[in-house]
Parts: structure tokens; sequence; C-alpha cells
């Protein structure tokens, strides 16, 4: 009733490729951006942007890398916590050695550097698929955990080897409240999911699917599986850096290499099986369930004015939380962005299904 | 099938959201001071976290019940686990510090979690407490004006260890080798600069082991030092990576008198099941806290007998616990020094219990008073003396209990205080902060 699309005519190429096609599409994203740039700037707390928004948000960046990358173009990684680290050290380094380095080019250097080092250890996955490149991406994140915790140069001598980042401007303009940060990072993020939901819809995302879907009949058709592979390697790795720098910088503010070690690889893996594996916004989706989940369920006993104990309670909230990955991969394999486009579905019959 | 889940899901989804728009949980009672305690009662380091935990929530509910608060001012507290993780650590942090009249102080239990928070607190003005552990520069107040590592300092630890094994060797240290095991994290890696400076004042040779953590994999380090043979062995570890530490060490045949371990590898649980195996293995104490007193058979009586004891019985007097206790006083001591100034019977802002930690004056009579008469040497911090008076004593496992073996320690302030100086200015020269005059 609400979403029906009749009498919506598309007269031209332009408006069929539209990012949004749906008319009611298009109002619910514009609200939406609305909402989270105008009033929940206005009405959030300074507890829920800097422990809730924004982790939530950088997460579900580097979840949108990491999805180019596996979701996309088939390449399992499990070395997204190193090309995040690389991302966050490179940044501290050109802040910390260049003299008024802005926020913005900082960020994007280590974008830049993540896609050295991607690239680098994406020539592999020219050999070697599946499992094996699994196991091989792992070497990056052991390499890394190693370099960032022996190689002195890259804390800049910090003794204790934890790296902490000073005032975060930009052109003069600093970034002090959490408003602000939520704000920039908000930006970002828009930008880049724009950025890649394009991309997944234009040739090259082709090519990443179709290699994806079958290596050898893609190359039989033209598409060149260096090319494809290498560019996935290299745009993934590029977000999932600017990604790290974020986390480093706008959201811990001061680190150590564990902040960035396997777990952190495994949690973002998670994060897009359970959101949905070739989808942009299921990497939202599964940055919300991984950020949100915990920290709700931490509270529910205190809601329920329950009274148990730190440990009972830190026990629960991981057997729930297993629980219900288990649960939604057994009744939606696709991922929560399957059971959104399910639901979209629905809506446009509804009241009156077949 | 399909409408169910969605409905769930949908459920779900409005729950997080009435969250976030809920913010932070229901505001307390007004005359009622809100202590937030950091802990980790699960992870790697958990063996210690909860003897610790448990320890700092004793003795807040000891004062409730002996002395119904601090001058009538009710402790309220309440937990958050930080799994010893940054970034749990962080959302703890922010969930709990504007906490009824704001939170009192942070007890990090964590040294990357107090690099995390120390930034955020200068801005948000509260204190992060950290005694024995954290920052070691932040000692100097002039620049770290929220941070107090009261008692002592990685440095402090490693500089009162290296007296010790002097004292031991008559006084020359000239050609002996000294091994650093150590967890490789920010922890671990603290008291490094000091022990290189000893090293090139002393005479010694220091060879670094670093130990991935958890580390509960140390069988390529004790073999290094097996082939090595190093004097001695300093042993920065905790939780699970101290009973394996030890085990190996038992293995490859190192006496385990020549070791010597900080104070958070050396308590009751991590050389209890070894027993034996674990005969001579020193470690330094935080002051005295192997050591029992009256407020142990108070707690006892006013707190355990009642069933309102937050852990096991049997846990009061190991050296976790007791720990936890000193760390929960002197929040309460800096809660009383400040109420002294800003009215008794009120409840404080965090920047007015700063200065109550500022001002601490922790006199032998008042610690007798308190029931830490044994367990604590006098304490005075100042505007730039943050950390107050350091003192340290070897205690020795002697297969069944801990027993106490060096006098009274206090570090050579000749080493220690240039190092805080200079990192503390290289501190405030990366963040722009200007130091105050004091």
């Amino acid at each position: 009733m609400f979403y029906r699309e009749n009498g919506q005519f598309k007269s031209s190429y332009r408006a069929d490729l539209a990012l949004f096609p749906v008319a009611q599409d298009r109002w619910f994203m514009l609200a939406f951006a609305a909402i989270a740039f105008v009033a929940v700037p206005m009405l959030a707390s300074d507890y829920s942007f800097r422990a809730v928004l924004i982790p939530f948000l950088i997460l579900a960046l580097a979840a949108i890398g990491l999805n180019i990358l596996v979701g996309y173009c088939g390449q399992i990684s499990l070395g997204t916590g190193a090309f995040m680290a690389v991302g966050a050290y490179a940044a501290y380094n050109l802040q910390v050695r260049i003299e008024g380095m802005p926020l913005l080019v900082a960020l994007i250097g280590g974008g830049l550097a993540a896609t050295v080092v991607g690239v680098l250890f994406g020539i592999p996955s020219l050999r070697i698929r599946g499992l094996y490149l699994a196991v091989a991406t792992l070497a990056a994140q052991f390499f890394m955990d190693w370099f960032t915790n022996r190689v002195k140069w890259v804390t800049n001598d910090s003794s204790s080897g934890s790296v902490s980042v000073n005032s975060l401007q930009m052109f003069g303009y600093e970034f002090n409240t959490p408003t602000q940060k939520y704000l920039l990072c908000l930006s970002l993020v828009v930008v880049f999911a724009l950025l890649a939901k394009n991309l997944v819809r234009g040739a090259i995302g082709r090519e990443w699917m179709a290699m994806r879907d079958m290596d050898v009949a893609a190359s039989v058709i033209g598409i060149r599986p260096v090319y494809a592979k290498l560019t996935a390697f290299a745009v993934s790795s590029f977000i999932v850096g600017v990604a790290g720098a974020l986390w480093g910088f706008v959201h811990l503010g001061a680190w150590e290499p564990a902040a960035f070690g396997i777990d952190k690889s495994l949690q973002l893996l998670f994060m897009i099986i359970i959101g949905g594996l070739g989808s942009i916004a299921g990497s939202f989706f599964g940055a919300a369930f991984i950020v949100l989940l915990p920290l709700l369920l931490n509270y529910v006993p205190h809601w329920l004015g329950l009274s148990i104990s730190t440990a009972t309670a830190s026990h629960l909230e991981h057997m729930i939380f297993g629980a219900l990955i288990v649960f939604f991969l057994i009744v939606e394999p696709h991922g929560l962005a399957r059971l959104w486009s399910t639901a979209r579905q629905k809506l446009r019959l509804w009241p009156f299904p077949h | 099938m399909q409408f169910r889940n969605l409905a769930r899901t949908a459920a779900l989804a409005a729950a997080g959201l009435s969250m976030v728009v809920a913010g932070s949980l229901a505001q307390a009672q007004p005359a009622e001071q809100f202590v937030p305690l950091l802990v980790y009662r699960t992870g790697q380091f958990a063996p210690l976290g909860i003897p610790w935990a448990d320890g700092k929530q004793d003795y807040l509910k000891l004062v409730n019940a002996r002395d119904g608060g601090v001058n009538g001012v009710k402790l309220t507290y309440e937990e958050c686990e930080t799994a010893y993780d940054a970034a749990k650590g962080v959302e703890c942090y922010e969930r709990l510090k504007g906490k009824g009249s704001g939170a009192s102080g942070f007890d990090t239990q964590s040294t990357g979690i107090t690099f995390a928070v120390t930034d955020k607190a200068f801005v948000d003005k509260v204190v992060v407490e950290t005694p024995g552990y954290g920052l070691s520069q932040s000692a100097d107040g002039t620049v770290f004006e929220w941070n107090f590592p009261l008692l002592g300092t990685y440095w402090t630890a490693a500089d009162v260890m290296i007296q010790d094994i002097a004292k031991k060797e008559k006084g020359n240290l000239k050609g002996k080798k000294i091994a650093l095991v150590y967890h490789d994290s920010p922890y671990g890696k603290e008291p490094i600069p000091l022990l290189q400076k000893r090293a090139a004042a002393e005479g010694f040779e220091l060879s670094l082991f670093p130990v991935t953590p958890p580390g509960v994999e140390q069988k390529s380090t004790w073999l290094q030092i097996r082939q090595q043979k190093p004097d001695y062995v300093l042993f920065w570890s905790a939780g699970v990576m101290t009973p394996a530490g030890i085990r190996e060490a038992q293995a490859s045949g190192y006496p385990r008198e020549k070791i010597y371990a900080v104070w958070w590898a050396g308590s009751d649980h991590d050389v209890k099941d070894i027993g034996a195996g674990a005969k001579g293995y020193n470690a330094i104490t935080l002051h005295n806290s192997a050591a029992k007193d009256k407020v142990h058979e108070d707690l006892k009586k006013l707190v355990y007998d009642k069933g309102q004891g937050t852990g096991p019985a049997d846990g009061i007097g190991s050296i976790a616990h007791t720990r936890g206790m000193m760390i929960s006083m002197l929040q309460v001591e800096a809660i009383r020094a400040a109420q002294e100034k800003y009215g008794k019977g009120k409840s404080l802002t965090p920047e007015q219990v700063r200065w109550g930690f500022e001002n601490l004056n922790l006199t032998a009579d008042k610690l007798k008073a308190l029931g830490f008469g044994e367990v604590m040497r006098p304490v005075k911090t100042s505007c730039s003396n943050h950390m107050g008076d350091d003192w340290a004593r070897i205690v020795q496992w002697d297969g069944g209990k801990w027993e106490i073996k060096s006098d009274w320690y206090q570090s050579e302030k000749t080493y220690i205080d240039p190092l805080v100086k200079e990192y503390a200015a290289k501190y405030a020269k990366d963040k722009n902060v200007k130091p105050r005059a004091c």
C-alpha cells in the first residue's frame, strides 16, 4: 500500500540505472540522511556518540571495504586487522612527522599505504584461492602484528609501543566534541558507501562478481584475473585502511598493536557474513549487529532490575550473542541484508498478496 | 516463518534504537558518591582480575557497612566488564563517567585502557588512578593533572628489583646478565627504559624476551634462557602467562629463586597450583600487600559473615584481593580529603575528588585506624608528585605461602626522577599540554 511503485515510469536509461529507482526508497534514504546528519547530532548524548555511533560507523566502513573483497570478489581475507593497522600507523606517522598535517590528508595517506600493502599481499591470490588464500592473508595479519610491535620507527620510538594522536585538525578547524567527530565519520562513511555502491554496479564490480562466481569462465570471456583481483584488493584495503585510521584517531585516540589483532579481522568477517556477503547495506546491518547487540545484552539486566554479577552477565552476553549468530545464519544464511530485501518484496504487495 | 523473523528483527532494531536515545541510565540520589568499577572477570587476565575486583568492591561495602559511608555519604558503585580490551574499556569509561555526581575516579586495571582514557580524562575532567601500573611518567603532576599512579609505578618496581639483586650480589652488578621476560604489550614494555638506564650505570647486561600475549606458549623463550643462562630473570607477566612461565622455568631447570616477578605476577593464584614447584619464586609487593591487618577482620565480620561478600571467603587476605582493597581505600580517602575542603556529607564532583587525590596525606596513625597499618606505609601526594611515596618489599613463595623476605625498599630517585621528567616533557610537547605551575 505504502510501497507500491505503480505509476512510476522510467522513461530514460538514466532513470533506470539510478541508485534508488523507486521513489519511496529515495525519500526514505533522504529522510534517513536528514535524521543522521541533523536530528541525531541534536538529540544523542555524548555516550551514544562515543560508545555506540562512532564505533558503529567506523566498523561499518571497514565492513564495506572487506565486503568488496570477500562478498563481491570472492577472495576470503583474514588480514583485515592488518590492513586497518597499516592505515592507522601510516596516518599516525604522517601526522607525527609532518608538522600541521591536515587530518583528511593523513587519513587518505593511511588508506593509500594500506592499498600498497593490500595489493602486495593480494598477489598470492592469483595462484591460490579459497581457504588457502585465507591462510595466506593470515600471514599479513601476523606480519603486521610483528611489524608494529617490533619496529621502533613505526611507533615513533614510543617506549611502551603504544601511540596516541594529538589534536585532530584540518585547515584550522579542530574536531574536539563527539558531535564533530561523529559528523566527520558519518560524512566519510556516506562518501565511501556511495563510492563503493557505484563501483560494484559498474564494469569493475561486474568483473569482480564474475571472478567470484567462476574465475575460469570469467577469464574465458575476457576478464583479466590479475586486474580484477588486484583492483579488488586495492579498493578494499584502501577503504579498510581509512577505517583503521579513523578507528585509531577518532575512536581510540591512543592504541597499542593489540587493537588491530586477529580478533578484529575475525570480527569484521563475522560482520559481513551475518550482515550479508555481497551487499553494501549488509555491511551496515552486520556492523550494527556486532556493535550494538553486545551493548544491548549488557544493558538488559539493568533494565529488568536484575542484579546479576558482572562475570555472569558477561558470560551470558557471550552465550546469547553466539546463539543469535547461529540463529540468524540458520534462518537466513544470506544475512540480514537478505531479510531486508525479502521484507521489501513483501511490502510491495502488502496488504494484498497473491 | 519469514514474517515472524522479521518481527523479531524489527523488535531488536527498535530496542537498539531506544537504547541509543536513552543514553545513560538513571541518575543516583543526592548525598551519594559514585565509584565506577572497571573490572575484568573474563578473558586472559581473569585469574588476576577476579580477586582484584572482589577486593575493590568489598572495601566499598565495608565502608558503607562500618562507617555508613564517608561522613554519611553512601558510596554507590557499578561494575563494568572490560575483558582487558581497550575498546571495551573506553565504552565502560564513557558509560560510567557521568553517573551520580560524576565518577570519583577510574581504576582501569589495565595499562592499555589507561593509555586510551588518559587523553579523554584531560577533556572530561575525571581522575584516572593507576596504583602500581599505568604510565610511569604520569607521576609528574604538573603535566598529568588527572592521572595518579599512586604508591608506585613499573619504573619503581624495576628499580627495587635491581636494588634487591644488587644487595644479593654485594653491590656489584658488573658483567652480570639480567633478562626481562615480559608480556608483549605496553604493560610489559613499560619497565624497559628504566632498566636500560640502570644497565648502563651499573654495567650489567640486559636482554629482552618478549612473550606474545596471552603467553600460554613460552617454550622457546625459556629454551633461550636456558642457553643464555642469565643470572636473574625479571618476570613482567600477568594472568595466565604467570603459571605457564613458572612451569616452563621448572621444566627447563631455571632456578625459581633467581626469578623476580612484578606485583601483578605475584599473587596466590599464580603459584598455588604449582605449589612446591614454585618454591623460591620471588615477587615484589606494592607496599606490603602480603600482610594482614585489622581491615581483613572487619571485612570478615561486617561483610562476609552477613553473606554480603563479593567473592569467596577464602579469598580474603590473598595478595590480589588486599591490593584491590588498598586501591579502593585510596579512592575513599581521596573522597574524604576532598570532603574536608568542599563540605562534609556532600556529594562531590570529579574535579573536587581530584583535589582530594592531590592532597592525600595518609599518616601512620590514619592507616592504623583504617586497619591498614601493617599493609601500607604512609603516603603523601602533592601537586607535582602524583605518585606519593613508593615502598616495596620482596616476598618469596615457600611452597605453601608467601614469606616476607626483605626490608622496605624505596626506589632510587636519581634514576627515576629524570626519566619521569623527560617522558612527561615529551608527552606535554606531543599533546600540546601546558604544564601547570606547582
